[in-house]
C-alpha cells in the first residue's frame, strides 16, 4: 500500500479561525474560495464525516463517484481534487499526514446501526442525526435530500481486488491532519462521528480541530 | 462471483415486457413482490439505476449502507440493495453476469462530449449523444425529484475492480448477449434508469446497448430465502422491511 504523506507550511498561530469539534458534534461553516481548511485529528483514528456544498447553490455538492473516477483511485489524499455533482473542482487536498481517506463507507445512522450491529442499537447517537440537526439549524431548506455519499477523513476502508469492502484499523494518529484549498466558496458540513460499535476508532470517539487560513 | 442460471419464466405470471434502447432513460413503479429481469440484449450494456421508496421518496437506495452491510464493493446474486432507512428495497435473486458496479457513478455531458465528440439533437435528431447524469435528472424530474436526489447509482452489467493501491480498473466484456439480472422488489419502489455507457468504459465509439425489461409476480423473500440469510445484516434489514408492511 503506497502512503502519500505531504506536510503543510501553514502555522496554527496564523489561522484566521480555529475551533475544536467535540466527539459526536456537528460543524458547519462557509469557507471562501482560496482559503485553506485543515482538519486535525487531535487524539488519533477519529472518523470525520464530511460533505461540501457550493455556498451559493447548494444543489451543487461533493460527489464521491465523480471524485474517485476523476483520479481513477478510490482513496483521497494530497493531490486529490474533490469534484462536485456538476463536475467542477470544489477543493484540492494540498497536505495530508495521514496518507489516505475513505469516501465509500458513508455515514452511520440509527437505521444503519440496526442493520450492521443489532436492532436495539437504534437509539445510539449517529452521524446522520448530527448532519440533519446541522442542516435544520442552517435553515436554508436543506434536508436529508442534501446528504449524498460523504468523505470519512482518517478512516481506512479498503476494497480488495476481489471486491470485498472492510473497515480496517485506522492509519491515523494524534496530530495527523488533512488540509485542502477551496476552489469555490463552499459550505463544509462535518459530523465528528459518535460511533461506539466499530473498532476503527478503538470504540472511543475523540475531538478534532478545524482551522482556516486566508490565502 | 456468484453466477446463476436464469430461472425459466412462467409466462402466465409475466406482467409486462418492454425494450429500452441504448442511451435512453426510463422510470416506473415496481411493486413489492414483483421481480424485474433486466436483460443485456446484445452484450456490453450498462444500466445505471436508482431506487426510491414509492410511498416516501426521501428514502432511497444507499450505496454506502449496501456495501457496508454486506462487506462487498459490488453486487451479485444473494446481495440486496439497502435504503438509507435500513430496509431492503430489492434483492438480487438471479444473475448470469457475476459482477455489477456500485462505485463509479454516471457520465455527464462534458465527459461524453470529450470521449465521443459532439452530437447534438439539431444535427443528429434522436441519435444525439446522451449522458447518464442528465438522463437520470430527466426521469427524476417527473416525480418532483432532481439533482439533490441523484445519489450514487448501481451500474448493472459493468465491472470495475480496485487494486491494492486503490486504482480503479474497468473490465470490458463482463456481460454478453442474453446476460440477465433479476431484481425482486421487497418494497414498492420508484425505479429510474439510464442505458448510457459506463463512465469508465474505454470504448471510444458512442454505442450504448439495448436492454429488455420483464416483470412478473414472484412474491417477496420467503423464510428460507438465500438473500435474507446471506449475512446477519441482511436478516435484520429484512425485519426492518417487514415491519413497514405489517
Amino acid at each position: 500500500m503506497t502512503q502519500n504523506i505531504t506536510e503543510s507550511h501553514y502555522a496554527p498561530d496564523a489561522a484566521v479561525f480555529r475551533q475544536v469539534v467535540p466527539a459526536g458534534e456537528p460543524f458547519m461553516r462557509r469557507v471562501a474560495r482560496g482559503q485553506v481548511l485543515r482538519i486535525l485529528d487531535l487524539e488519533g483514528n477519529q472518523a470525520v464525516d464530511t460533505l461540501f456544498y457550493n455556498a451559493d447553490d447548494t444543489e451543487e455538492r461533493y460527489d464521491a463517484n465523480n471524485t474517485i473516477r476523476g483520479q481513477n483511485n478510490i482513496y483521497l489524499t494530497a493531490g486529490t481534487t474533490l469534484v462536485s455533482n456538476e463536475g467542477n473542482p470544489m477543493l484540492t487536498i494540498t497536505a495530508d499526514t495521514c496518507g489516505r481517506h475513505d469516501t465509500l463507507g458513508g455515514a452511520c445512522s440509527a437505521e444503519s446501526n440496526t442493520v450492521r450491529y443489532a436492532l436495539e442499537k437504534r437509539h445510539m447517537h449517529a452521524c446522520r442525526d448530527s448532519f440533519l440537526l446541522a442542516l435544520a439549524e442552517y435553515d436554508h431548506g436543506m434536508s436529508k435530500r442534501d446528504l449524498p455519499s460523504n468523505i470519512n477523513f482518517f478512516m481506512n476502508v479498503p476494497v480488495t481486488p476481489d471486491g470485498r469492502l472492510t473497515f480496517e484499523d485506522g492509519i491515523s494518529a494524534a496530530g495527523r491532519y488533512v488540509e485542502m484549498r477551496a476552489e469555490m466558496d463552499v459550505l463544509v458540513l462535518i459530523s465528528n462521528c459518535p460511533q461506539l460499535n466499530n473498532p476503527c476508532n478503538a470504540y472511543n470517539p475523540t475531538p478534532v480541530e478545524v482551522l482556516v487560513w486566508d490565502a | 462471483m456468484s453466477q446463476t442460471t436464469p430461472r425459466a419464466l412462467d409466462t402466465a405470471s409475466v406482467l409486462w415486457e418492454e425494450s429500452v434502447p441504448g442511451g435512453a432513460h426510463w422510470s416506473g413503479v415496481l411493486r413489492r413482490g414483483v421481480t424485474l429481469r433486466v436483460t443485456d440484449s446484445t452484450g456490453g450494456a450498462n444500466v445505471s439505476m436508482l431506487f426510491y421508496n414509492w410511498e416516501n421518496t426521501l428514502e432511497r437506495y444507499n450505496m454506502a449502507d449496501t456495501l457496508k452491510g454486506q462487506h462487498t464493493a459490488f453486487l451479485t446474486a444473494g446481495n440486496v440493495c439497502y435504503t438509507d432507512m435500513g430496509r431492503v428495497i430489492c434483492s438480487v435473486t438471479g444473475d448470469t453476469c457475476g459482477w455489477h458496479d456500485t462505485i463509479s457513478g454516471v457520465s455527464d455531458a462534458a465527459t461524453v462530449k470529450a470521449r465521443y465528440g459532439a452530437a447534438s439533437y439539431q444535427e443528429c435528431r434522436n441519435e444525439y449523444h446522451r449522458n447518464g447524469y442528465d438522463s437520470l435528472v430527466n426521469e427524476l424530474g417527473k416525480y418532483g425529484l432532481g439533482r439533490r436526489d441523484l445519489v450514487a447509482t448501481l451500474n448493472l452489467f459493468s465491472k470495475v475492480t480496485v487494486n491494492d493501491d486503490g486504482g480503479m480498473q474497468f473490465h470490458p466484456g463482463n456481460s454478453g448477449a442474453g446476460d440477465s439480472v433479476d431484481l425482486r422488489f421487497e418494497m414498492d419502489a420508484l425505479v429510474a434508469l439510464s442505458t448510457c455507457q459506463h463512465p469508465l468504459d474505454p470504448d471510444e465509439t458512442y454505442r450504448p446497448r439495448d436492454i429488455a425489461l420483464t416483470a412478473w409476480n414472484s412474491g417477496v423473500a420467503g423464510p428460507d430465502d438465500h438473500c435474507r440469510h446471506l449475512c446477519p445484516e441482511n436478516e435484520r434489514a429484512f425485519i426492518n422491511t417487514e415491519r413497514l408492511y405489517t
